[in-house]
């Protein structure tokens, strides 16, 4: 009766424009499950939201049929979570999108061939984009498929090692215009191909070689590409200062500039890489053995320089000073696990870069407080800094960091003297998003309530052995930032459910890790699970207390759980099978977990069809059909043996850390 | 006789072909015709070896005919020998050039008298059996550079008709003081001097030769391990040395004075020739040699994997071979490469082109075809070895090939049996010795008649 009614009454939405349902539904964009509730209001939502969806991410193929006749116009498929895509798949995909299909997505999946590639690019004429990173599988005839795909702009071939300079010449020349190409690790590609690239795709802003086998020759006409802006040539072991000498092509559109793990790249190679760059904004010489004095000096040429990263880099005496006086206008500064950077260094370098936003100085062991006071006074716009591990770093340095750099958004402050004091400081940062304040033995609930009281923003916050958080910390915490996503709670071994309870309010949770936590039980589980809708990622190792009670509420509410350890937790067959119910579960890590079975772990490996990813003890290989495994591998699932003796209590990591700085010192 | 008349005539119409079509220069022609044709002759007359199973039979008539040509021989090279002596053809001698062109033939023609003369009698050696005192004594002259010296003054002490080659020899030398061949345009490059081997003297498979069996080798050592079968003299560490080891002392003395020595190739109007005009001297022997068969030999060696490659030396048909079918690096306008540089250097040249996957990884999958663009396409199958050869590829090379003497084709038709490595016709050994005789012209120095 009361269906019929509802059908008889006039359907006031009809009224409504289709833009108009657009133009609600670009602000829906955010919520994935915002937009699915639009869609269930009424008919005319539903294809209202039909036709407005423009990108789909699907996580299994076997759907994909009826999800595209659902979705006629997308225009880029993500199939990245998808570990399986048939040749069959691709051919549905080409005949119902069509020429409306710009992008595809093919960076995680596999088992498809040339077939598949080709039913694609005869369908989708207008197809822009591919990525196919990873297919290492793929044949030279896969990549001169590829090549006549006409409007392809931009694609990946990385890890494709089977792709030979065949192939990409093919790809050079079906394909002219390319805008961005990435080759990494395509260890099969030569100069010769790469430079017919160069030579054929003269519209490529973004390329990338690294770990490629070329030499300088290639270069030349590389740095011919008018467009050029994006040029990457990390590890390029080929690529030495004697190849570049004869280089006299001058790039002036080159933007970004990548010369990580090149060590044979010295001071020559670099000058006739960017003469001319005079745009140049990034530099990336990451790894690249010592930093001397002569390329330190000829930074100077790039007056636009805003981003320079040396992480790993050595630097000769005064090498540090001679960058600082060359750089002026820097936004980004990494020195992560560099050698040799002083107080003095860093201290010139805030003077002369006022304008710094990131920095990063992890594992700059030498520094002291006088350089956080120096940075933090010059670079008050500071949004970024990551100084993990500067164990000369003294307590009374952290609260200036609170005091002057109000605009943190982003603070690594793991394994450092950090107190209560500095952390309260630390909550006057209002925009912080991100926190890590893991391996600091020295804050306690005082200090982390401060940040639940005024950090409304944070996202993420990771208290990794930080062992004297107990649960009223993380209640102020979960009670002051709703919006939190990303908690780690590992060891603290003090955490009880009630943190979980209070967690359980921030919807937007989606990774929780709880590794270690010995008081934690199924009921703080079923709380999060309950909570915490769009949890993708749990860990719950060593959480002896956890058995199958914990996993049904996981398995009936957690519909969008990728990722999960439950590694020595009382779990059984019972629990493993309910959890196999996840569609969506990929990756599994189930090593000491005394209640399994090898039938039940079987049971449990077949029905949980989406996993890629499965870590089992040695034990069970012997114990598990062999024709069981090979279905697994069939499916694009890797079983990953683990032979660990079980230990109940893990050795403590803090005092193997700490070890090698007391030696330092 | 008939048959070999025939043959000779063969020889002489070929060379005059080559006068009468302008390549060759006036001052070439009267000698260089007679001997020209003569060597020809030569080549075809003398097989007076003929070995039955492992045992050398002599045929005497062949050595009476042998003999009978050399005095012929002999004769016409008494008569140039007057006819440069008496003043008014001395007068009407284009100059110190043509004279020097005189000298040489008449050189060559007389060195090959001295080769015939020794292998007629090495053949006449093994039935003479017993082990006289003369076999022993002529058996001595290997028919090495410093061997051929030997024979000189041996055979000058015997007296007879090699006196008057020696006296000949005499001669030249005296007059080559001062003005040798290597004079006139070759002066203008400065300081080396230019040496023009004849065509057969080049195309000579080997350059030294038993004077007891007339075996022939390309190396003298291989000679010196042959000669040990003919007897325990040969044994000695004396006779297995090394003979430029004794010429050494000399040798080092005339490289300090003699100037660099180049050769020129006997082709007219090749660059390499000395007559031309940007003339480009070749280096060695070996320079000469593989030159001449790569530009104005006939391509006897076709590849027997593709069928289509022909090269004329063997070398370069191994070489070519080895890469041969393996990886062919296919254009899609069908144009092939045997290197993948090259394939991609083409791709690289031309709009539309791209690199054909080979026919098995690609199912069904036909490659574009580009109607508009193949004529840009090189030609597949262009052979651009040939260059020089190209202006020439008339008669001359064609006269060669009728003759079918140098080809090892025809080498391969002529069975010896069992007589080693390379079956080799005795009557080479004439035009094979040239090159050994050069070689010692060229450590003899002042000695010699050319040029010092």
């Amino acid at each position: 009766m009361k269906k019929l009614r509802v059908a008889e009454e006039a359907n006031y939405f009809d009224a409504l424009a289709e833009e108009t349902f657009f133009m609600i539904l670009d602000c829906l964009d955010s919520n994935p499950l915002d937009k699915k509730s639009f869609s269930l209001v009424c008919k005319s939502w539903y294809a209202a939201e039909s036709r407005h969806r423009r990108v789909l991410k699907p996580r299994r193929v076997d759907l994909l049929p009826t999800v595209l006749s659902r979705y006629p116009s997308v225009s880029r498929l993500d199939l990245s979570l998808c570990p399986r895509v048939t040749d069959a798949c691709l051919a549905t995909v080409a005949l119902s999108l069509g020429s409306s299909l710009r992008s595809i997505d093919l960076s995680k999946s596999r088992s498809f061939t040339q077939v598949g590639l080709e039913s694609l690019v005869t369908n989708c004429s207008s197809l822009v984009e591919i990525d196919l990173s990873n297919a290492t599988e793929l044949s030279d005839a896969a990549a001169a498929t590829i090549g006549r795909a006409k409007n392809l702009e931009r694609l990946s071939l990385t890890r494709c090692k089977m792709v030979t300079d065949m192939g990409l010449g093919c790809i050079a020349v079906g394909c002219p215009r390319l805008r961005a190409l990435s080759l990494r690790w395509c260890l099969g590609v030569t100069d010769l191909a790469v430079g017919l690239v160069a030579v054929k795709c003269k519209e490529i802003r973004s390329l990338d070689i690294s770990y490629v086998q070329v030499t300088g020759q290639c270069l030349q006409p590389i740095l011919q590409l008018k467009n050029l802006q994006d040029l990457s040539l990390e590890g390029c072991r080929g690529i030495d200062d004697e190849s570049l000498a004869t280089i006299q092509q001058k790039c002036k559109s080159l933007v970004t500039l990548n010369l990580s793990n090149s060590r044979h790249v010295g001071y020559l190679g670099f000058s006739s890489l960017s003469r001319g760059a005079v745009h140049l904004r990034e530099l990336i010489l990451s790894h690249c053995g010592t930093v001397s004095h002569s390329l330190a000096n000829s930074l100077q040429k790039f007056s636009r320089l805003q981003s320079l990263q040396l992480d790993g880099c050595r630097f000769s005496t005064y090498g540090l000073k001679v960058v600082a006086n060359s750089c002026s206008s820097l936004r980004e500064l990494s020195f992560s696990k560099c050698l040799g950077v002083t107080d003095e260094d860093l201290s010139l370098i805030s003077e002369k870069n006022k304008d710094l936003q990131k920095l990063d100085i992890t594992c700059c062991r030498e520094i002291t407080a006088l350089s956080i006071d120096n940075i933090s006074r010059s670079c008050p716009s500071l949004r970024s800094l990551k100084m993990e591990s500067c164990s000369q770093v003294s307590r009374e340095a952290f609260p200036l960091i609170g005091e002057r750099c109000r605009f943190l958004e982003e603070l690594d402050l793991t394994d450092n003297e950090l107190d209560d004091e500095g952390l309260k400081a630390i909550s006057r940062c209002r925009g912080l998003l991100a926190l890590r304040i893991g391996l600091c033995l020295n804050i306690d609930d005082e200090g982390l309530t401060h940040i639940g009281m005024h950090c409304q923003n944070l996202q993420e916050i990771d208290l990794y052995r930080s062992v004297r958080i107990s649960d009223k910390g993380v209640v102020a915490v979960a009670q002051g930032c709703p919006g939190l996503q990303m908690i780690n709670l590992s060891y603290c071994e003090e955490i009880t459910d009630s943190s979980l309870i209070s967690l359980s309010k921030c919807s937007k949770m989606n990774t929780v890790e709880i590794r270690g936590c010995p008081q934690i039980s199924s009921n703080g589980l079923s709380v999060i699970a309950a909570g915490c809708r769009q949890l993708f990622k749990l860990d719950v190792k060593k959480c002896f207390q956890i058995n199958d009670a914990g996993m049904i509420p996981l398995a009936c509410l957690s519909r969008n759980l990728r990722e999960i350890n439950l590694s020595y937790c009382s779990v059984t067959d019972m629990g493993l099978l309910t959890l196999a119910s996840l569609s969506y579960l990929q990756n599994m890590t189930i090593v000491h977990v005394g209640g399994l079975t090898a039938s039940g772990l079987a049971a449990a490996l077949i029905a949980c069809g989406g996993l890629t990813k499965v870590k089992l003890n040695l034990s069970f290989k012997s114990l598990l059909p062999k024709n069981l495994l090979e279905h697994m591998e069939a499916r694009g699932c890797i079983v990953q043996w683990r032979d660990k003796p079980f230990q109940m209590v893990d050795p403590d990591p803090i005092k193997i850390w700490k070890l090698p700085a007391g030696v330092e010192t | 006789m008939e048959y070999r008349q025939t043959l000779g005539e063969d020889g002489v119409r070929s060379e005059q072909e080559m006068a009468h079509s302008g390549l060759l220069p006036d001052s070439h022609r009267t000698d260089h015709d007679r001997s020209g044709g003569e060597m020809k002759q030569e080549n075809h007359f003398s097989p007076v070896l003929l070995q039955e199973g492992s045992s050398i039979v002599c045929d005497p008539q062949a050595v009476l005919n042998n003999l009978s040509f050399l005095e012929q021989k002999i004769h016409q090279v008494q008569d140039a020998v007057r006819s440069i002596m008496s003043p008014e053809e001395q007068s009407t001698a284009g100059g110190p050039h043509e004279l020097a062109m005189k000298q040489q033939l008449m050189a060559a023609d007389l060195t090959s008298i001295i080769i015939q003369l020794i292998s007629t009698a090495g053949t006449l050696l093994p039935s003479l059996s017993g082990g006289s005192s003369m076999t022993s004594s002529s058996a001595g002259f290997l028919c090495s550079p410093s061997a051929l010296h030997g024979f000189y003054t041996a055979a000058a002490a015997s007296g007879g008709e090699p006196t008057t080659v020696e006296d000949h020899q005499e001669e030249k030398d005296g007059e080559g003081d001062g003005d040798g061949y290597g004079d006139g345009e070759s002066l203008l490059a400065g300081t080396y001097e230019v040496l023009q081997l004849e065509k057969e003297e080049i195309l000579a498979p080997h350059t030294h030769f038993c004077l007891i069996c007339g075996k022939g080798f390309k190396r003298d050592a291989n000679l010196r391990m042959h000669m040990r079968g003919h007897g325990d003299e040969y044994k000695t560490p004396a006779a297995l040395a090394k003979p430029a080891a004794g010429a050494a002392g000399r040798k080092e003395q005339s490289s300090e004075q003699a100037p660099l020595r180049r050769y020129s190739c006997p082709f007219l109007g090749c660059k390499r020739n000395k007559e031309h005009k940007k003339f480009q001297p070749l280096k060695t022997l070996l320079c000469v040699k593989n030159h001449y068969k790569r530009s104005h030999c006939a391509k006897s060696y076709t590849c027997s994997r593709c069928n289509s490659k022909k090269f004329s030396v063997m070398a370069d048909l191994k070489t070519h071979e080895k890469h041969c079918g393996r990886d062919k690096w296919v254009c899609s306008c069908g144009t092939t490469f045997s290197r993948k540089d090259k394939l991609f250097g083409h791709v690289s040249l031309f709009q539309g082109h791209a690199p054909a996957l080979p026919f098995g990884e690609v199912k069904g999958a036909a490659g574009p075809s580009y109607p508009g663009e193949a004529s840009d396409s090189v030609p597949s199958g262009v052979d651009l070895d040939g260059g020089a050869a190209n202006v020439f590829n008339g008669k001359d090379l064609e006269s060669d090939a009728d003759l079918g003497l140098f080809s090892p084709v025809s080498f391969d038709s002529f069975n010896f049996g069992a007589a080693g490595e390379f079956p080799q016709p005795v009557f080479d050994a004439p035009d094979g010795s040239f090159s050994s005789m050069f070689g010692d012209y060229a450590r003899k120095g002042g000695d010699s008649f050319t040029s010092e």
